[in-house]
């Protein structure tokens, strides 16, 4: 099927949108469908950056088959908001913040794809920020300490586990 | 019943001074999302849900009006009419999300109108500086400063590996959105524009047109912004987006100067005549307005055209937009009779009036 957009790629997303009982069908390229951005005219919002994020969710699991499906269950369920994997991945768009923890394993290839990226180095809450940069100088200090016990200095790994505990020491007393 | 100032004036007070680069950037925003920890976000909050996150955020701004950042006022949306919420859009103080899929949706404005902070759109918070010309660091600065005064009191939804958390994944990380409006009529002219955004998608950012339908660019204005939010920290995304726009400020003068040597005088006829139609015309659709407007902006920008100034042209573009004809020439405006009220603004504003 072509495009109803552009007339010349194939369509490759298709979806129905209901409006008081009459069906209407739109079936575009992707192309044409980055294009069109937010909105396509005449599905007054029907169609959505949502359904584009929900379009490469959805192929996430097709294309890597049984283990992608595995790896994370429709099923999988945010105990704080309710919502389900299955449910994130037809609206693009999460319940509340505690879904990013539960739905955790899922979202890697997605954010790889968006964003290029998985890890934020962006600008942290000054409030809660002394603890984070605790918790990233720690995360530093152990690779450390694993490279020094590979390379058998055993005299500064010492130093560096102390230098760990003494860390955490002061996160457990904050 | 809340203020209507922000619905009844077409220009808000930053259009009217210009910032640098103003005859190509027409505008800078910076807009972050913000959510509250263990509050559902806007898309599964009942009604309760959402006055609570309203009573948290509203109060923020309240306490701290003292902050230098001007006067706010609060604009619950279920306390405003249709019209009003149309010419808010319109003039960009508030999101289409805000008015169609919002429970307890609210916008702090500020006096010059320059900062809207909305509540309950997508995320929980939203906060959109908005600066006249290409002021994209000064509009982050503004908006960081602001996001720093809430994170005194608000308990923001932060995960140390994935930064700030957002209602929808292309968002998530740094919150931030920052672009800049660009007129370029002559990169559109000279058939440049293709190429030209075909290699701003392949740096991470992202163009399309404004008040156009979908992508096409009404009037050669195009919104430059950063598509990734992830991975990058808020000063690089604001860099790349910065010197992208001025790389494209740079392509537009050199195409404008190319005009100007090679078709002085087909140039000049094309922003005489639209001048000229937008003076005297009796109908006049806002697909061709926003294209003639764009020529007249051009004239002026090169100097052809001595008036009308470019804070007048800014008003035009926002009064004869559908919303604000109708708050000005009736509610139930058909769209053939919005085709004339527009000629006659046009007329009553460049032309003679008689």
């Amino acid at each position: 099927m072509v495009c109803q957009e552009c007339g010349v790629r194939p369509a490759t997303l298709h979806f129905t949108k209901i409006v008081n009982g009459e069906k209407t069908e739109f079936h575009i390229c992707e192309n044409c469908a980055r294009e069109k951005g937010e909105l396509i005219p005449g599905t007054s919002g029907g169609f959505s950056i949502h359904s584009l994020l929900s379009g490469l969710l959805d192929l996430e699991g097709a294309s890597k088959g049984k283990s992608a499906a595995e790896a994370k269950p429709q099923d999988v369920r945010c105990e704080e908001c309710g919502m389900t994997y299955g449910q994130f991945s037809k609206l693009g768009r999460f319940g509340c913040s505690s879904c990013y923890k539960y739905f955790d394993k899922g979202l890697d290839p997605l954010f790889k794809r968006v964003h290029g990226s998985t890890s934020h180095v962006g600008k942290i809450p000054k409030r809660i920020g002394a603890q984070i940069q605790f918790k990233r100088q720690i995360d530093e200090l152990k690779e450390q300490l694993q490279e020094a016990i590979m390379q058998e200095e055993f005299e500064s790994a010492a130093e560096l586990r102390d230098q760990i505990r003494k860390l955490e020491k002061e996160i457990a007393q904050e | 019943m809340p203020d209507l100032r922000f619905t009844e004036q077409a220009l808000s007070e930053w259009m009217r001074s210009g910032g640098s680069h103003s005859e190509i950037v027409i505008s800078s925003r910076v807009r972050i999302a913000r959510n509250i920890q263990h509050h559902p976000f806007p898309l599964l909050a009942t009604k309760n849900q959402a006055d609570e996150v309203l009573d948290v955020l509203a109060p923020v701004v309240d306490q701290n009006q003292d902050a230098g950042y001007g006067t706010f006022e609060l604009v619950k949306l279920d306390e405003l009419e249709e019209l009003d919420k149309k010419v808010l859009v319109e003039k960009h103080l508030i999101s289409p999300n805000l008015v169609n899929d919002s429970r307890s949706g609210a916008v702090l404005l500020n006096e010059e109108e320059s900062v809207s902070i909305m509540i309950n759109e997508e995320d929980h918070l939203r906060i959109q500086c908005l600066f006249p010309g290409f002021q994209v660091r000064e509009a982050w600065e503004r908006a960081t400063a602001i996001d720093d005064i809430f994170e005194e009191s608000v308990d923001y939804a932060f995960d140390d590996r994935r930064g700030y958390l957002t209602s929808c994944p292309t968002n998530v990380g740094t919150g931030l959105r920052a672009s800049v409006m660009m007129h370029l009529p002559a990169l559109v002219m000279t058939k440049q524009i293709g190429r030209i955004l075909s290699a701003v998608n392949q740096v991470g950012l992202t163009a399309r047109g404004i008040y156009g339908e979908g992508s096409e660019a009404a009037g050669n204005i195009f919104q430059i912004s950063n598509q990734i939010t992830l991975g990058q920290t808020e000063a690089e995304i604001i860099d790349n987006l910065h010197g992208v726009a001025i790389q494209i400020i740079d392509h537009e003068r050199n195409a404008r100067q190319r005009l100007l040597d090679d078709s002085a005088l087909r140039i000049t006829d094309r922003i005489m005549r639209s001048y000229g139609i937008l003076s005297y015309a009796a109908v006049m659709e806002l697909k061709e307005a926003s294209q003639r407007l764009s020529d007249v902006r051009l004239g002026v920008d090169l100097g052809i055209l001595k008036a009308p100034s470019i804070s007048v042209l800014n008003e035009l573009n926002v009064k004869t937009q559908p919303g604000f004809l109708q708050k000005m020439f009736g509610e139930k405006l058909s769209s053939a009779e919005c085709d004339m009220y527009r000629a006659k603004l046009f007329r009553d504003t460049l032309g003679i009036t008689h």
